[in-house]
């Protein structure tokens, strides 16, 4: 036989590899740029998400404004209050996408040989939801501008500090539709049932398309633990131009989601493998 | 460059547990070439994905060019190359993109990415293809590319889960050679795992034979089958010979096992001799001397089904799918 003793070391004060800062960001970028291959190759579906949320706000805000009044608003246009709060949700659509585009290399051999690769765990998820997230700015500054003549005020940078803010908290929610596509391998139906049962009690519990204030009670407090609600509170602050403590919790809930989601996604990960 | 000691997995499926790979010991040194032969879900490619930390180890453990597998993984992926038995191109994506991008995973920079990409292109006979989506490829072109990427980074120890499935001879040649000269060129460590069993043996020169989780014989090719199998003669005698034929041949079968069938004008033995060329012409002289003159004579060298079939009772080739 051909035995070789050579690899018996004790594995005891051996250097253990662990990716730093830098190289997370570097691989961020690979996966990010991989993902972003996808539609540079078919810029035709940017047509679509470009005209989806205007789509979306075209039908919307006028029932809006009729049905609910402009005095809920403070007087403002209801676009100044509606806008922020499509932002939000066409980055929600986004970013949830995350585990679904992962489904399809979980199906062929290309996770695995990606897996294989030296790419930091971290950086696979946080790639792939950024990815998702970056068509949000576009998306965003293109509504925007849209309803400046509807009477919508526009604050570049405020909005810009918005997309930022959803774009950390786009890292916790696209980590978790990620660690849902793993532990739901084989049963692809699961994924998405979990994830729509999930996504609307959300999303009406924020407030992000009825004001929760006109809602009962238990929902306002429902409402208070939802992190969605705090990332709606901030976009509005910032889409009327202004930053106060709406935003900072805004940004404390995008912060603590994305930690939670890739905690929970590396775990995973690793349980899965090593 | 691998060293495992009793290397395990045993998989949960609710509530029945599949033992896949029941305690292995491998050692394989810097350079060598070894080949996993077995049948179908014999725990060959659960073997590979454990050692490239794809998998974790039930129990057991696994050192990888020389690093622990479980206290660090990211250090063994650094450090190998893995082609796994599905497909490693993601569907939508142009061959190009893939191979520059697995570089880029690897750290090479963008220029020597593309290089290195359009060199392995021409290698695995892909130049055509470079602009083609993955989905829009043949099985075995599919299988180029996934071995293309697999070697964009050239690395030290490297790993193919059954590289050659699927593909033609001409490219199946193609990659051997590639393979080979990689080898001769870089002394890269190579650990394979393939159902032909022709290219097991002719082209690695250690074969690691697994059935059922375990490792059941670990040596070269020309060993294992003149040790387990010996060459297969076959001899025709008169009908009037055969009890002269049959006492003779008897005594010189390996086994003590003699196959015996009749047919008109006389009859024909099957003997498993080690070294079948070296003994056959003394053979013949004492079955001249018994009487018993062969009237033809056949001599077949083993193949590794034959060891196999020797091992297991079973053979490689039909009982495939168990
Ligand atoms: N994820 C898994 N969950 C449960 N059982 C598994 C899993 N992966 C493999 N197995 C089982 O483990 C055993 C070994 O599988 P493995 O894939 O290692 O076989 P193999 O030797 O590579 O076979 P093949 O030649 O078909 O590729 C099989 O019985 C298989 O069904
Ligand atoms: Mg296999």
């Amino acid at each position: 036989m051909h035995a070789s003793s050579i690899d018996l070391a004790h594995p005891d004060g051996a250097a253990v590899t662990k990716p730093g800062l830098g190289k997370i960001v570097q691989d961020t970028r690979f996966v990010f740029w991989r993902e972003l291959l996808l539609v540079l190759r078919d810029p035709f579906s940017l047509v679509f998400s470009l005209l989806q949320p205007l789509i979306f706000l075209a039908l919307f805000g006028p029932l809006l404004g009729a049905a609910v009044g402009t005095e809920a608003f403070g007087g403002e246009s209801s676009l100044q209050w509606f806008l922020p709060g499509v932002v939000v949700m066409i980055s929600l659509f986004g970013t949830t996408m995350t585990g679904s585009n992962l489904q399809y290399e979980l199906m062929t051999g290309s996770y695995e040989r990606i897996l294989a690769t030296p790419l930091s765990r971290s950086s696979l998820m946080i790639g792939r939801a950024l990815k998702e997230w970056a068509p949000l700015v576009a998306q965003g500054l293109l509504i925007a501008l849209v309803c400046i003549p509807f009477g919508f005020v526009f604050y570049p940078l405020h909005v810009l500090l918005g997309l930022l803010i959803l774009g950390i908290f786009g890292i916790g929610i696209g980590a978790l539709s990620y660690t849902l596509a793993l532990i739901t391998q084989g049963t692809e139906w699961v994924f998405w049932g979990v994830q729509q049962t999930l996504l609307f009690p959300l999303m009406i519990l924020s407030g992000i398309m009825l004001p929760i204030e006109a809602g009962p009670g238990w929902m306002q407090v429902l409402s208070r633990y939802n992190p969605l609600t705090y990332l709606v509170n901030a976009e509005r602050e910032l889409f009327a131009g202004n930053i106060g403590t709406d935003v900072l919790w805004g940004l404390l809930a995008a912060v603590l989601t994305a930690a939670v989601g890739l905690a929970i996604g590396i775990r995973t990960t690793k349980k899965q493998t090593i | 460059m691998i060293h495992t000691d009793k290397l395990t997995k045993h998989f949960k499926n609710k509530k029945e547990t599949v033992e896949a790979v029941k305690g292995v010991d491998i050692d394989i040194a810097p350079g060598e070439l070894v080949a996993f032969l077995g049948p179908n879900g014999a725990g060959k490619s659960t073997t590979l994905r454990m050692l490239t930390t794809l998998l974790s180890p039930t129990s057991g453990s696994a050192r990888v060019a020389g690093v622990d597998v479980v206290a660090d993984p990211a250090g063994v992926r650094s450090r190998i190359g893995y082609i796994g038995q599905g497909n490693g191109g993601g569907h939508s994506y142009r061959v190009i993109d893939e191979l520059i991008m697995q570089g880029r995973f690897y750290g090479m920079n963008s220029a020597d990415a593309r290089a290195r990409a359009r060199e392995l292109l021409v290698t695995m006979d892909l130049q055509e293809l470079e602009k083609r989506t993955v989905i829009k490829l043949s099985g075995g072109q599919r299988r180029r590319m996934d071995v293309a990427l697999g070697l964009m980074h050239s690395p030290q120890l490297l790993f193919l889960d059954e590289p050659s499935t699927g593909m033609d001879p001409q490219n199946r040649a193609n990659l051997w050679d590639h393979i080979m000269r990689l080898r001769a060129e870089h002394g890269t460590t190579i650990v394979l795992t393939t159902h032909y069993l022709d290219e097991a043996d002719s082209m690695s020169e250690r074969v690691i034979v697994i059935d059922h989780g375990k490792i059941i014989a670990d040596d070269t090719a020309a060993r294992l089958k003149s040790n387990l199998a010996g060459d297969l003669l076959a001899v025709e005698v008169a009908l009037a010979s055969v009890p002269a034929a049959r006492a003779v041949l008897g005594q010189a079968a390996a086994d003590g096992e003699l196959e015996e069938s009749r047919h008109d004008g006389g009859a024909s033995f099957r003997v498993r001799l080690p070294d079948g060329a070296r003994l056959a012409p003394g053979l013949l002289k004492a079955l001249d001397d018994a009487g018993a003159p062969a009237t033809s004579l056949k001599l077949n060298p083993p193949t590794l089904d034959d060891v196999f079939l020797e091992l297991t009772g079973r053979s490689l080739r039909e009982g495939a799918e168990v």
